[in-house]
């Protein structure tokens, strides 16, 4: 029943937003696209965008390796792993937008991060995290790392927990180093949800909207830089001007849909023989 | 006789890396807790503190001025109570109406042969590809259309239809639900309503309640679709009014009633989070496995 009233939604909204833009008000035809490819916003966006998310999502993948591989470790025996799994998973419920009006209090001119960095002598003068580039950016970058290293964690670990043990007791047997194991058991047999993680984490990062949204307060500062497709987006809808914003959206879908089919076809050949 | 020695040698050198390793784990897992818990402790230490307090820098010890940050915040401008109403009556429905209708379009999909049922399920993964963003214009047209605009029903209805949540249900189906346990039921003359309602939803119990919370947790978090939806003060939730927060111009705010509201946001996850922490987190894990 849903599938077919979600067919009838989504397939509704495809040609609704078609022909808004070939109908609209005035029929420009393609001009939308034209407009929004050569003022040259939309790749600047977009690389902000990713780069944003490969700031983010390397340290988190590979954070979320090692705390996986630990945790599910059965010669390490960790200790409190409840406890450490409770608060790895924390953030990932906090509200984003509060979490980014947090950062930005925290990270102001006069917020405790500069004031503690100048008790304890770092900095002789506040750093102004919010008029740098690179600073900004790493911001977003480390709040969307916080949020889904837990969320990536406890998915590894469900899948290295779902690896057959008599695999693991076999390479112990045959005298294969914990690395080896690692490198020659664990990640083979992980990559089907390494990759799904990739998907769910690139698809997220693309659509990267609140943090940076309520860090640089909808205005992407300094000089844009960390303005993200939906921020934009976002830009249009609320101005009404809804004719870029549907060039957007179209260029957004197929941006993603491209991204969806690369990662589908380079774990399909997986597949085959891992099902 | 070599083989046996080499292999006492590798027990050996292995059970002292052991200890080395547990070590660094240890390490890194507190370094990695004192990075997820620091801003929240700050948080809490300067929703204690007063506003000179505040401007004076920091300090590693709670103020007492938690319960003066509470009252103006409570008689400031922004309707935060208001706003963690409908934030919470946006997301229980959204939660329950998401499970709900995406069990049964997995159960579907799972117990019945029809011919589209490929192309059924490898459409709802495409649909799960597009962000809600990309459909948002539509959205937004459509719902001004029929009258929708500026209602919370706008926000909860499209629930129904959650690809993801149908995805990890499908998926739970595969490993958990045996297709006999339904012929058994139709054999023994339940129809087909009965069958999901008390069958299938029993079964389901776990991954339906990792999806509750986790459906209640992003509606709850959501702040894209609200903002474009709802205009009226008096409808916002939570989110909305944060982002209102930082728009205005802060720096002329309370510092200690900012602190404040945004613990007032955050705190109240928190404390739920403490209490079904287990549930999640092995939730997570349950339904993730064939995932």
């Amino acid at each position: 029943m849903v599938p077919l009233v979600s067919t009838v939604y989504n397939s509704f909204f495809e040609n609704y937003r078609a022909g808004l833009m070939q109908i609209g008000p005035n029929y420009i035809g393609f001009e939308n696209f034209k407009t929004i490819i050569t003022n040259g916003d939309l790749p600047t966006y977009l690389q902000n965008t990713l780069i944003m998310w490969i700031l983010g999502f390397i340290p988190q993948i590979l954070l979320s390796l090692l705390l996986g591989a630990w945790f599910t470790d059965p010669s390490l025996r960790l200790k409190c792993q409840t406890f450490f799994k409770t608060v790895i998973y924390l953030p990932n419920l906090i509200m984003a937008s509060a979490f980014a009006m947090l950062f930005f209090t925290l990270f102001a001119d006069s917020g405790p991060v500069n004031s503690i960095l100048m008790q304890i002598g770092v900095l002789s003068h506040a750093y102004k995290f919010m008029s740098h580039v690179w600073s900004v950016r790493s911001l977003v970058a480390t709040m969307n790392c916080l949020m889904w290293f837990g969320n990536t964690t406890i998915l590894l670990m469900a899948g290295m927990m779902g690896i057959d043990p008599s695999l693991y007791e076999a390479a112990q047997v045959d005298g294969a180093t914990s690395t080896q194991i690692f490198y020659k058991i664990t990640l083979p047999l992980l990559k089907p949800i390494l990759i799904y993680v990739m998907i769910t984490s690139l698809i997220g990062g693309l659509q990267m909207f609140d943090v940076p949204q309520v860090l640089t307060n909808g205005t992407g500062d300094p000089m844009r830089s960390s303005m993200t497709l939906i921020m934009y987006l976002n830009k249009h809808l609320f101005s009404k001007n809804y004719g870029l914003g549907g060039a957007l959206s179209v260029f957004m879908f197929i941006i993603t849909g491209i991204l969806s089919l690369i990662v589908f076809k380079f774990t399909g050949k997986e597949d085959k023989d891992g099902r | 006789m070599a083989a046996n020695t080499n292999d006492i040698a590798g027990q050996t050198s292995k059970g002292a890396s052991v200890h080395a390793r547990r070590l660094l784990s240890y390490l890194v897992l507190i370094i990695v807790t004192f990075l997820c818990l620091f801003w929240f402790y700050v948080l809490f230490i300067n929703a204690t503190r007063s506003h000179s307090e505040l401007s004076a820098g920091f300090t590693p010890i709670p103020s007492t001025h938690f319960i003066d940050n509470w009252i103006s915040l409570k008689n400031g401008t922004q309707p935060v109570f208001t706003g963690m109403l409908n934030s919470l009556f946006i997301a229980v429905a959204t939660a329950a109406l998401a499970t709900y209708f995406s069990t049964m379009t997995a159960y579907a999909i799972h117990a019945y042969e029809f011919k589209a049922k490929k192309a059924m399920f490898t459409f709802i993964l495409m649909v799960m590809m597009i962000p809600t963003q990309v459909t948002a214009l539509g959205f937004l047209q459509l719902i001004g259309k029929i009258g929708l605009d500026n209602n919370a029903a706008a926000l909860i209805v499209p629930a129904i239809a959650s690809p993801a949540v149908f995805f990890y249900m499908k998926q739970y189906m595969d490993s958990t639900l045996p297709l006999s346990l339904i012929e058994a039921a139709r054999i023994d003359g339940s129809g087909e309503f009965r069958t999901f309602n008390q069958i299938v939803v029993p079964l389901m119990k776990p991954a339906i309640a990792v999806q509750a919370i986790f459906s209640f947790v992003t509606s709850w978090n959501n702040y894209f679709t609200p903002a474009l939806v709802l205009h009226d003060d008096a409808k916002k939730t939570l989110p909305i009014l944060i982002a209102q927060l930082r728009s205005a111009d802060f720096l002329k705010f309370d510092m200690g009633q900012v602190y404040m509201m945004i613990a007032f946001s955050i705190f109240p996850v928190i404390l739920v989070y403490l209490i079904v922490s287990r549930q999640i987190v092995g939730g997570v894990t349950l339904g993730g496995v064939k995932g």
